[in-house]
């Protein structure tokens, strides 16, 4: 499989505090890389570094390398960045506006004027976040009249509608019932056809299911990375085992 | 017990309600006053005539029109300055000791009495740009005069728009700018247009600022241009109620009644924008 994101030596503080501590990783093309860790462990800045979202904190310094298909993300345009690298937050977070305005807000955003060429891209974007039939007859009102289900697949078409090649989840079923957070995940992993997909979660269950591989952080540190399956049968470090099976964390 | 936590609630209740009326019972009975001594002077020629016999007699068109002409200038020059100020200021600027000295010092400048202002635009416009007593130096003199309000009421407003609605759009790539014009402002000029409707009540009513900068005592025809002198609401009440002896009651309280409907007017034009505007909002 091809590497599409490439991280070596990586460190990260916050002020004089250490978030990430010499990090090497490889991402690959259309899989599902699932994050895991107790809170604290690095995992959301390891994320937020992806899409440079961590440079908008004005303690945030970092050290090391990046790269995504083989460019120094330091070095592109941030915007380019965040357009081929998309983002799904923890909790549902609409944009003040109606649900098509939501979903046509990154395109317009990157110069995509025409009406028709918005809605095409719209209506494929709510289709891939299986979002379509429950608001194509409503397409015009507040993206905040959704459920809260409802809200996190319109964020994921939002996110879809830019065209990214990655996409970051970030919790993204912290938030949702059992039955949103099914459909979220069904989604999930239909799009690692397309896409490449980082899934940070709290819900070890949930990394179990949806992902191909697993990492584990604690502390800043990476501790192992694997494929889902073993790591979650035959794990390679005691501390690994330890949090899976919720002994701590 | 129950009985004693009712009665306290009574008595804090009371105590509120009598504070409320305070307020709204002078204020109330100072509107009543001007309206039952105003009304009666309130007429056609009154509005639209120009002051005649040493302003005993006649109307006060030309005072009407340089209060409309100072306020708009005010506003048209305060509220682009300040709403840029206001976004540079919470939305770019690093947050140093540098930025919050300025940001306090225009809190404070908020609190400068107005003839303070008065004479900063007379040195600055009036004598050192040689605008004279004009317009243009009256707007520009309000118009700097209400800028610390606009500034603290629009940045009050674009920092209670939620973070994360800006980490979203910068998250889909949206510039810094695009985030701010796209997002931030749309969801904030409502507080914004608050902020102006404070600034415009205030340009419309003082007297002090426009004293040295613009007010004519008694130019009895309409301003030709934004370089000529002005009569003003405000001013033209302080003559013909202390400098002009002899002027009839119901001409003095009309024109304070002039001067209350056309601040009323403006705020409710504010006020309709506003609602329209808040209307739109998904949230």
């Amino acid at each position: 499989m091809v590497t599409k994101i490439n991280i070596k030596n990586l460190n990260i503080w916050y002020g004089n505090s250490p978030a990430i501590k010499n990090l090497n990783i490889q991402i690959l093309a259309n899989e599902i890389l699932t994050v895991i860790g107790p809170s604290n462990s690095g995992k959301t800045t390891f994320l937020r570094m992806l899409n440079r979202l961590n440079e908008l904190e004005l303690s945030f310094k970092m050290k090391g390398l990046v790269e995504i298909d083989g460019k120094d993300i330091t070095k592109i345009d941030v915007e380019l960045l965040r357009k081929k690298v998309g983002m799904v937050f923890a909790l549902p977070l609409p944009l003040p506006l109606s649900i098509f305005d939501n979903v046509a807000y990154g395109p317009r955003m990157h110069g995509i004027k025409n009406k028709n060429k918005l809605m095409e891209i719209s209506e494929k974007a709510l289709k891939e976040a299986y979002l379509w039939d429950e608001v194509k007859d409503r397409l015009s009102t507040s993206a905040f009249k959704l459920s809260g289900g409802q809200q996190q697949r319109l964020c994921i078409a939002r996110t879809l509608a830019v065209e990214p090649d990655i996409i970051l989840f970030d919790e993204p079923c912290s938030g949702l019932d059992p039955i949103s957070t099914a459909k979220v995940e069904e989604a999930m992993v239909r799009l690692k056809e397309h896409y490449t997909i980082v899934l940070v979660t709290n819900n070890v269950k949930q990394a179990a299911r949806v992902g191909d591989r697993t990492a584990f952080f604690l502390s800043g540190e990476l501790i192992e990375v694997d494929k889902t399956q073993k790591m979650f049968t035959a794990p390679f470090d005691q501390r690994t085992d330890d949090y899976i099976r919720g002994i701590f964390g | 017990m129950m009985k004693k936590t009712y009665r306290t609630q009574k008595i804090a209740f009371f105590f509120l309600l009598v504070a409320t009326l305070l307020i709204v019972i002078p204020v109330g009975i100072i509107v009543v006053i001007i309206i039952q001594k105003g009304m009666p002077g309130i007429n056609w020629e009154f509005l639209s005539d120009i002051p005649r016999k040493g302003m005993r007699a006649g109307g006060i068109f030309p005072a009407i029109i340089g209060t409309i002409y100072l306020v708009s200038g005010a506003i048209a020059f305060a509220l682009p300055i300040g709403l840029l100020a206001a976004i540079y200021l919470s939305e770019y600027s690093k947050d140093n000791l540098l930025t919050r000295i300025i940001k306090l010092a225009i809190v404070n400048l908020a609190g400068v009495p107005s003839v303070v202002y008065g004479l900063f635009g007379l040195a600055l416009f009036v004598v050192f740009f040689k605008f004279g007593a004009s317009i243009l130096s009256g707007s520009l003199t309000l118009g700097i005069m209400i800028l610390p309000i606009i500034i603290t009421a629009s940045r009050e407003a674009l920092e209670s728009v939620p973070y994360s609605f800006r980490e979203v759009s910068l998250s889909l790539g949206a510039s810094k700018w695009q985030t701010i014009r796209n997002i931030v402002l749309p969801n904030a000029i409502s507080g914004i247009l608050t902020g102006t409707i404070l600034g415009l009540g205030r340009a419309a009513g003082e007297t002090a600022p426009i004293l040295f900068t613009v007010a004519a005592f008694y130019l009895p025809r309409l301003p030709q241009s934004i370089f000529d002198q002005a009569m003003a609401l405000p001013y033209h009440l302080y003559v013909i109620s202390t400098q002009v002896p002899n002027v009839d009651e119901k001409i003095r309280y009309g024109t304070a009644l002039v001067l209350l409907a056309i601040v009323l007017f403006m705020n409710l034009i504010a006020i309709v924008i506003r609602y329209q505007l808040r209307k739109k909002k998904k949230w």
